[in-house]
């Protein structure tokens, strides 16, 4: 805590060894806090085997199924070329999973009673959510950068090199953030972890696939294609193969950055309000 | 000095009931105030609002001379909260656990480090304490959960039913844990469902029934009231029940109740015990059991309320984690 941060109580004890809570809170004190719960998340990360098979396992699965199994069959340019098209689908497709895990995981720590403990602290209200979404945001990167990996050793090499890749995560980043302000949402409104789990994975199977993830959207009946061309994923997995490979970027990242503003403009709300009323 | 609680007319009401209906009480400081209650009496609320997690809808509560509605930063200054399900962070070890929490509280990094040890050494977790909390056993997760709300050291600390589903020897060992507490000067609000627990810890008991204070004073005033004991005294021949009544409500100076084949009076005294064979004796009346045992919240209730604690709408059942929470 910084210097400015006093406590009333008449015998205070030395900052090293005692309590030191700030009076009010300041926006620098919930900052503090929401740090300190963000360390929190990461360090489950480490303790919880599911989670590191999760963040590792999936991905070299998916990279490698979806490349070799389909790869010769897909493109006339042989498993090769699939591989450089799905790459980026996959990580994006990873991480909009992934963003069902920041539902999750909160609701298994409200019902837990966590975050009562946390709330009954003299800390920023915020904090608890703060740090369950910086968390879940490492994740996310760790997420995209495992694909990548899976993706470098079986010899995937961008042009635009470490700037496409940087650029290309970013985007991914950005709806992911928007994205999981919904997961966010479910996992405040909805009873068990368990529904949440499967409320919120039950619209990322027709999101990713139904989209230019895997396939060309062309290629589909005309009804799914229409609805393939709109569908965010769509966007979000264009602009990153714009950036990685070479291609149109301005058009999708712009309706990629619409996208993200409409699901945070509506879910960061619903998500705040609902965290108030129920954490 | 001023009380560490005071609680007038708390109101709270969940969709369809009503869980305190108009609570006043006070915990004088450096004291322990036991609150006893069957399940589903309000125990659980009563801590949430006083500890901020809820909002009541009518009433006001201080702690520490700080409006828990209005000023709840200080409130929180002030308080420790072990609530009835130990919110341990499973997959964090037993000191980071407390690390975290010395951090919120603005502990420096050595200084966290310091407190954690400190209290996991105090609470005989050294050895667990490089383990993920989910390895724990129960009474640890209560102690490693008692433990976090001690490094803030506050003033004033809530137990929610602290012994509820612990083996006898882990109860004892969390009644020594909350002795000694008392030596450090700190306030304690304990809830319990055991007279027996509320008899060996609390200096001042508040008895609380369907969200409403139905008896409060210090144990002894309670145990008058109540009986300490309950003699039980069965006939060989059923038949005769009707004057074993008659005796034992003599004697005891209770109202004496029965079921098909034995007679109960609340007592305070032992020596009615050999009054009551005497007279039994006298009257030659053969005896298939007698007992003096403790008496059952349930018959705690009885006499204090009239009416079993177990007899109201909606059942008294433990209830289960999610109906304990605020939802909505
Ligand atoms: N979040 C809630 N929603 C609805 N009813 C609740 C909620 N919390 C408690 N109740 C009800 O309020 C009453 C008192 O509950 P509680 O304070 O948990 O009692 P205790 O802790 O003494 O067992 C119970 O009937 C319980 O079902
Ligand atoms: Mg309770």
């Amino acid at each position: 805590m910084n210097a400015a941060t006093t406590t009333e109580r008449p015998t205070a004890p030395a900052p090293e060894s005692g309590p030191n809570t700030a009076v009010r809170i300041t926006p620098a004190a919930t900052v503090q806090h929401g740090a300190l719960l963000t360390w929190r998340s990461l360090l489950k990360i480490k303790r919880n085997p599911e989670e590191i098979l999760g963040l590792t396992f999936m991905p070299i699965m998916f990279a490698g199924l979806f490349v070799f199994v389909f790869g010769n069959s897909m493109s006339d340019g042989g498993w090769q070329s699939y591989r450089d098209f799905i790459i980026p689908g996959i990580a994006a497709q990873s991480v909009i999973f992934a963003t069902v895990g920041t539902g999750v995981t909160l609701n298994t720590d409200i019902e837990k009673g966590i975050f009562d403990r946390f709330r009954a602290l003299p800390v920023a209200r915020s904090a608890p959510l703060i740090g369950a979404i910086l968390g879940d945001m490492v994740r996310y990167v760790l997420t995209v950068a495992m694909v990548l990996i899976v993706g470098f050793a079986i010899g995937f090499r961008p042009e635009s090199g470490l700037v496409g890749l940087v650029a290309a995560t970013a985007v991914v980043m950005l709806f992911a953030f928007g994205l999981c302000w919904l997961s966010a949402f479910m996992g405040l409104l909805l009873r068990t972890p368990m529904a949440v789990n499967i409320f919120g994975s039950i619209w990322m199977f027709p999101l990713t696939f139904a989209s230019s993830t895997f396939v060309n959207p062309e290629n589909m009946p005309s009804w799914m294609s229409a609805f393939a061309t709109v569908n965010p994923v769509t966007h979000v997995v264009d602009t990153m193969r714009g950036l990685l490979l070479g291609g149109p970027v301005a058009e999708p990242l712009l309706w990629t950055a619409g996208w993200t503003l409409v699901l945070t403009a509506i879910f960061f709300p619903l998500a705040t309000r609902a965290y108030r009323k129920r954490a | 000095m001023t009380d560490a609680i005071r609680a007038e007319g708390l109101v709270k009401r969940f969709k369809n009931e009503t869980a305190l209906a108009g609570v006043d009480l006070t915990a004088r400081t450096g004291a322990v105030l036991g609150v006893l209650g069957p399940n589903g009496s309000g125990k659980t609320t009563m801590v949430r609002i006083l500890s901020t997690l809820l909002l009541p809808d009518e009433g006001r509560a201080t702690v520490g001379g700080y409006d828990v509605v209005t000023e709840p930063h200080q409130v929180r200054r002030q308080i420790g909260l072990t609530g009835q399900y130990a919110s341990v962070d499973e997959e964090l070890t037993g000191t980071q656990n407390l690390v975290l929490i010395a951090r919120l509280f603005g502990f420096s990094r050595p200084g966290a480090r310091a407190r954690a040890a400190e209290l996991l050494e105090r609470f005989a977790l050294t050895e667990a304490a490089g383990r993920a909390a989910r390895t724990y056993s129960g009474g640890m997760r209560r102690r490693l959960d008692l433990a976090a709300s001690l490094v803030g050291r506050p003033n004033l600390l809530y137990l929610d039913e602290p012994t509820t589903g612990l083996d006898p020897h882990s109860r004892n060992e969390m009644w020594d844990v909350v002795r000694g507490l008392l030596d450090d000067g700190v306030t304690v609000l304990l809830t319990t469902q055991y007279l027996e627990e509320a008899d060996q810890l609390a200096d001042d008991i508040v008895v609380l029934d369907r969200g409403k204070v139905i008896s409060q004073g210090s144990p002894d005033q309670l145990k008058a009231r109540a009986g300490t004991q309950v003699l039980q005294v069965q006939p060989a021949d059923p038949g005769r029940l009707t004057e074993v009544i008659t005796i034992v409500e003599a004697v005891s100076g209770a109202e004496g109740r029965s079921t098909d084949t034995t007679a109960n009076a609340a007592v305070t005294d032992r020596a009615v015990l050999p009054e009551v064979v005497r007279r039994l004796d006298d009257q030659g009346i053969a005896l298939a059991e007698l007992t003096l045992r403790k008496p059952s919240l349930d018959e705690v209730f009885l006499a204090l309320t009239g009416h079993p604690a177990d007899d109201v709408p909606g059942g008294r059942d433990t209830a289960p984690a999610t109906l304990e929470r605020t939802t909505h």
